[in-house]
C-alpha cells in the first residue's frame, strides 16, 4: 500500500511524458497539485488507511516501506510546499517549456522525498537522497542563468562528497555486519557484540554526509548560493523541504531508530547546532538581498531543530519534529513572499523595496506572520516549538544550550526587524507607485501557509488531544 | 603466493594510475588515467568473486563516463598550449605535498594488522538473487535517477530555441 | 583472504579516496573537479565489494555497487551538462572565473 507512494508519481511523470506535446500547459500542472495534495490528505489518514494490505499484482515484490508518526509529518509537509512550489512556479517561469520540465522534475523530487520519508534502509536512503538531489541540481538551473549553473555545480560538488561519506558509513556496515538496515544496525548497537565501535563509526560518518546535504555549519558554503540564485519557485521547495528531507529528516530518524539517546551523538548534534544557530544568524543580519537572508536564516533555524535531537530525549525529537513541521511552514512561506515581491519589483534587494509593505498588503501581513514566527514570538506556532526545544535541553540538563536558543531568537528578531525595517515598513518611495499586489498564484499560497501557522499556534494547547496529535508524534508527554 | 602478486601488482597500479589522473598536466591524459584506473578497478573486482559489478563498472565507468569526459573537453577547449604551461608551474605549486601525504598515509595504514578472513564465507548468495528478493526499492530508485539524467539532458544539453514563446 | 591482502586493499582504497578528495578540494577546473569526484567513487566501489566479500555477502556488495554506479553515472551527466552550460556563459571552465557568487 504504501509503496504507491512512490510507484504513482512515477507512473504520472510516464504517461504525461508520453505524449506532453498534445498535452495543454494545465495537465501537468494539476498532476503535480493532484499529487502533492495526495500526500497530505493521506497523511493525514494514514492510521485509517489499510497499509499493510498487498495490492495484488505488487504482493510478489518487497520494498520494506515504514510508517510512523514522523513520517506522517514529512508526507503532509512535502505535499503542502510541493502544491506552494508549483503554484509560484505557474505565475513565474515564463516559457512552455520550462514549465513542463519543471513540472516533471517536481515529480521526481516528489518521488525521491515520499521513498526517502517511507524507506527503511541506509543505502536505499542514499539513492532516493541522490534523485532528490539531481532533480534539485537541474531546477537549479532550470532557466540557465550563469549563477543559477554556479549555485547549482556547487551544489552537486558537496552533495557528491556528502554521498561519498554516507557511502562509506554503508561500506563500513556492510562490513561490519553485513546489513544495512536500520533496524539491524540498530540491534547490533544495543546488543554490542562483535565491533560496536567500528558500527558506530559507520553511522557518524554516514551523519556528516547529513550535515553537509542540511547545510550545518561548517559545511553550509553552498547554500545561500543555490537558493538565491535558482528561479523563485524552487527557492520554495529547496528551502521548504528538500534540505530538511535530505539532512535533517534523516538525523531525525536515526535519533530515534538507530541511534538511541546516544552521549557522544548528543554532543555533536549540539555543537553542530549551536554553531548553526549563531553563525547563521549573524550571517543573515549583514544580507541585503532577500533571498540570501533568507537562506542564513535556514542555516539558522536548522540548527534549532539539530540542537533539540541532541538533548537526546522523547521531549527532544518531538520538540525537533514539531520545529521542523513549523520551519517548512514559514520558511516556505517566506520564499513565496519573495517570489510576489520579485515579480513586481524584479529585483530581491531589499535597498530597493522600501515600503513595499504598503503596496502589497497580503504579501507584507504574511511576511509579518512567518518572521515572527520564526523568532518565537506567541500565538504563532514557531513560538510552541522554540518553547518545547527550550525545554527539552532544560529538562536533559543543558541549560546552557537552552540559554543559547533563548538568545540567539533575539537574533532572528532582530534580524527580521532589520528586514522589515528595510523592505516592508515605512513610506513607500515614488518608484514603487506603480506597483500592485502580486497575483493569485502567490497570494492564495501565502495566505493558506500564514493560516496554517495562526492556527497551528493557536490551537496548540488543543492539539495534543486532536486527530493531529501526530505532529507531536503522538506522544502523551506532559510538560 | 602468485595469486597474491598479481593482485598486490594490481592494488598498486591502482593507485599510481589514480595519482598520474591527478598529476596529469593535461586534460586529456587525466582521463586515460581515470579510464585505465576504471580497468584496474574492473580487473579487481573480478578477483573478489563480483563478475556482474565488473562489467557494470567496465561498460559503465570506464566506457562511458571517459566517453562524456571526452565530449565536454571537446566542446570547451578548456586549455591551450600556453595555458597548459602555465598551469603545468602552478600544478607544482598546488600539488607537490600529495604524493608525501600519500605515502605517510600508506605506510601507516600498512601497519594495521587485519586478521584474516576464511574465503569459502563467499559466493553464499547470488546478486540476482540479491537485487531480485530484497533490494526492489533499489531498483525502483534506479529506474527514478535515470528518469531524472534524461530530464538532465533535456533540460541542459538541448539548445535554448530563440523564438520559443 | 589473508589479513595482509585485506590492509593492501583497504590501503589502496583509502588513498585512492584521498587523492580524489584531495584533488576535488584543491583544483580550479571544473572538468578536473569531476576527475577526482570519479575517483572517490571507484574507491568507494572497490570498498563496498571489499566489504561484502569480506562478510560473505558478495551479492549485497554487488547490488550495492551496480545502484551506485547507474546513480552515480546520472550525477556525473548532470555535472558535465553544468559545464556545458557555464562554458556558454563565460567561455572558461574554471572556478576562478566563476566567483560571481561568494559562499
Amino acid at each position: 500500500m504504501l509503496t504507491l507512494f512512490v510507484l504513482v508519481p512515477l507512473l504520472v511523470l510516464l504517461l504525461l511524458n508520453i505524449s506532453w506535446r498534445a498535452l495543454p500547459r494545465i495537465v501537468p500542472q494539476a498532476a503535480v497539485l493532484v499529487l502533492g495534495f495526495a500526500d497530505v490528505v493521506f497523511g493525514l489518514a494514514l492510521p485509517t488507511l489499510p497499509v499493510n494490505s498487498e495490492i495484488p499484482v505488487l504482493s510478489e515484490l518487497h520494498f520494506g516501506l515504514v510508517a510512523d508518526d514522523l513520517t506522517r509529518v514529512f508526507l503532509v509537509s512535502i505535499g503542502l510546499v510541493i502544491c506552494a512550489a508549483a503554484f509560484v512556479n505557474q505565475e513565474s517561469m515564463t516559457t512552455e517549456r520550462a514549465h513542463r520540465n519543471f513540472c516533471s522534475l517536481l515529480l521526481v523530487s516528489l518521488i525521491g522525498m515520499n521513498g526517502a520519508v517511507l524507506l527503511s534502509d541506509f543505502f536505499s536512503l542514499y539513492v532516493f537522497l541522490e534523485v532528490t538531489a539531481i532533480a534539485s541540481f537541474i531546477l537549479i538551473a532550470i532557466e540557465r542563468g550563469i549563477f543559477a549553473v554556479e549555485g547549482a555545480f556547487r551544489y552537486l560538488l558537496l552533495s557528491a562528497v556528502a554521498a561519498m561519506f554516507m557511502l562509506t558509513g554503508v561500506g563500513l556496515m556492510v562490513f561490519t555486519i553485513g546489513d544495512t538496515t536500520f533496524s539491524a544496525v540498530h540491534e547490533s548497537l544495543t546488543i554490542a557484540n562483535g565491533s560496536p565501535l567500528l558500527l558506530k563509526m559507520a553511522v557518524g560518518i554516514f551523519i556528516i554526509g547529513l550535515f553537509i546535504k542540511g547545510g550545518l555549519v561548517p559545511f553550509h558554503g553552498w547554500l545561500p548560493g543555490a537558493y538565491s540564485s535558482a528561479p523563485p519557485g524552487v527557492s520554495v521547495l529547496l528551502a521548504g523541504i528538500v534540505t530538511k528531507v535530505s539532512g535533517i529528516y534523516a538525523l531525525v530518524r536515526i535519533a530515534q531508530d538507530v541511534l538511541v539517546s546516544d552521549p557522544s551523538l548528543s554532543m555533536i548534534l549540539l555543537v553542530a547546532g549551536s554553531a548553526s544557530i549563531v553563525v547563521g544568524a549573524i550571517a543573515a543580519i549583514g544580507q541585503s538581498d532577500l533571498k540570501r537572508m533568507l537562506a542564513y536564516s535556514s542555516i539558522s533555524q536548522v540548527g534549532y531543530i539539530v540542537i533539540a535531537l541532541g538533548a537526546g530525549t522523547e521531549l527532544g525529537i518531538v520538540a525537533a519534529t514539531f520545529h521542523l513541521f513549523n520551519h517548512a511552514i514559514f520558511k516556505s512561506l517566506l520564499f513565496v513572499d519573495s517570489a510576489s515581491v520579485e515579480s513586481r519589483l524584479g529585483t530581491t534587494d531589499m535597498g530597493k523595496m522600501g515600503g513595499i509593505g504598503a503596496k502589497m498588503p497580503w504579501t507584507g501581513t504574511t511576511t509579518g506572520i512567518a518572521m515572527l514566527s520564526a523568532a518565537g514570538i506567541p500565538p504563532f506556532s514557531g513560538f510552541w516549538s522554540k518553547l518545547l526545544i527550550v525545554l527539552a535541553l532544560w529538562k536533559a540538563g543543558r541549560e546552557g544550550f537552552a540559554i543559547l536558543a533563548v538568545v540567539a531568537s533575539v537574533l532572528t528578531l532582530g534580524y527580521f526587524m532589520v528586514m522589515q525595517h528595510r523592505a516592508f515598513f515605512g513610506k513607500p518611495s515614488t518608484q514603487l507607485d506603480s506597483v500592485k499586489e502580486a497575483s493569485a498564484g502567490y497570494v492564495v499560497p501565502a495566505v493558506v501557509f500564514a493560516l496554517i501557522t495562526v492556527l497551528t499556534g493557536v490551537f496548540f494547547p488543543l492539539l495534543k488531544d486532536s486527530p493531529l496529535s501526530f505532529l507531536l508524534l503522538n506522544k502523551g508527554l506532559s510538560w | 603466493m602468485n595469486d597474491a602478486i598479481v593482485e598486490i601488482a594490481m592494488l598498486v597500479t591502482f593507485v599510481l594510475m589514480a595519482l598520474w589522473a591527478v598529476l596529469a598536466t593535461k586534460l586529456l591524459r587525466a582521463v586515460v588515467a581515470l579510464a585505465a584506473t576504471s580497468v584496474l578497478v574492473t580487473l579487481l573486482l573480478f578477483r573478489l568473486d563480483s563478475p556482474l559489478a565488473a562489467v557494470f563498472e567496465l561498460s559503465v565507468c570506464a566506457g562511458l563516463v571517459s566517453a562524456i569526459f571526452l565530449g565536454a573537453i571537446t566542446l570547451t577547449q578548456p586549455e591551450n598550449e600556453a595555458e597548459v604551461a602555465v598551469s603545468a608551474k602552478e600544478r607544482i605549486r598546488r600539488y607537490w605535498y600529495l604524493p608525501p601525504l600519500l605515502l605517510l598515509l600508506g605506510v601507516a595504514l600498512l601497519q594495521v594488522a587485519l586478521p584474516d578472513v576464511p574465503t569459502t564465507a563467499a559466493a553464499a548468495d547470488d546478486v540476482r538473487k540479491v537485487l531480485w528478493t530484497s533490494r526492489h526499492l533499489d531498483l525502483l530508485g534506479q529506474i527514478t535517477v535515470l528518469v531524472a539524467g534524461a530530464f538532465g539532458v533535456i533540460v541542459l544539453f538541448k539548445e535554448a530555441r530563440k523564438n520559443e514563446r | 583472504m589473508s589479513g595482509e591482502l585485506i590492509t593492501l586493499y583497504v590501503t589502496a582504497i583509502v588513498l585512492v579516496a584521498v587523492t580524489g578528495l584531495y584533488y576535488l578540494l584543491v583544483t580550479t577546473s571544473l572538468i578536473r573537479a569531476v576527475i577526482g569526484l570519479e575517483l572517490v567513487t571507484k574507491s568507494i566501489t572497490l570498498g563496498l565489494i571489499l566489504a561484502g566479500r569480506l562478510t560473505g555477502k558478495v551479492g549485497l556488495g554487488q547490488a550495492l555497487a551496480i545502484t551506485l554506479i547507474v546513480v552515480e553515472v546520472v550525477v556525473l551527466v548532470v555535472a558535465v551538462g553544468l559545464i556545458l552550460l557555464a562554458h556558454r556563459h563565460t567561455n572558461k571552465v574554471d572556478t576562478r572565473d566563476l566567483r560571481s557568487i561568494k559562499g
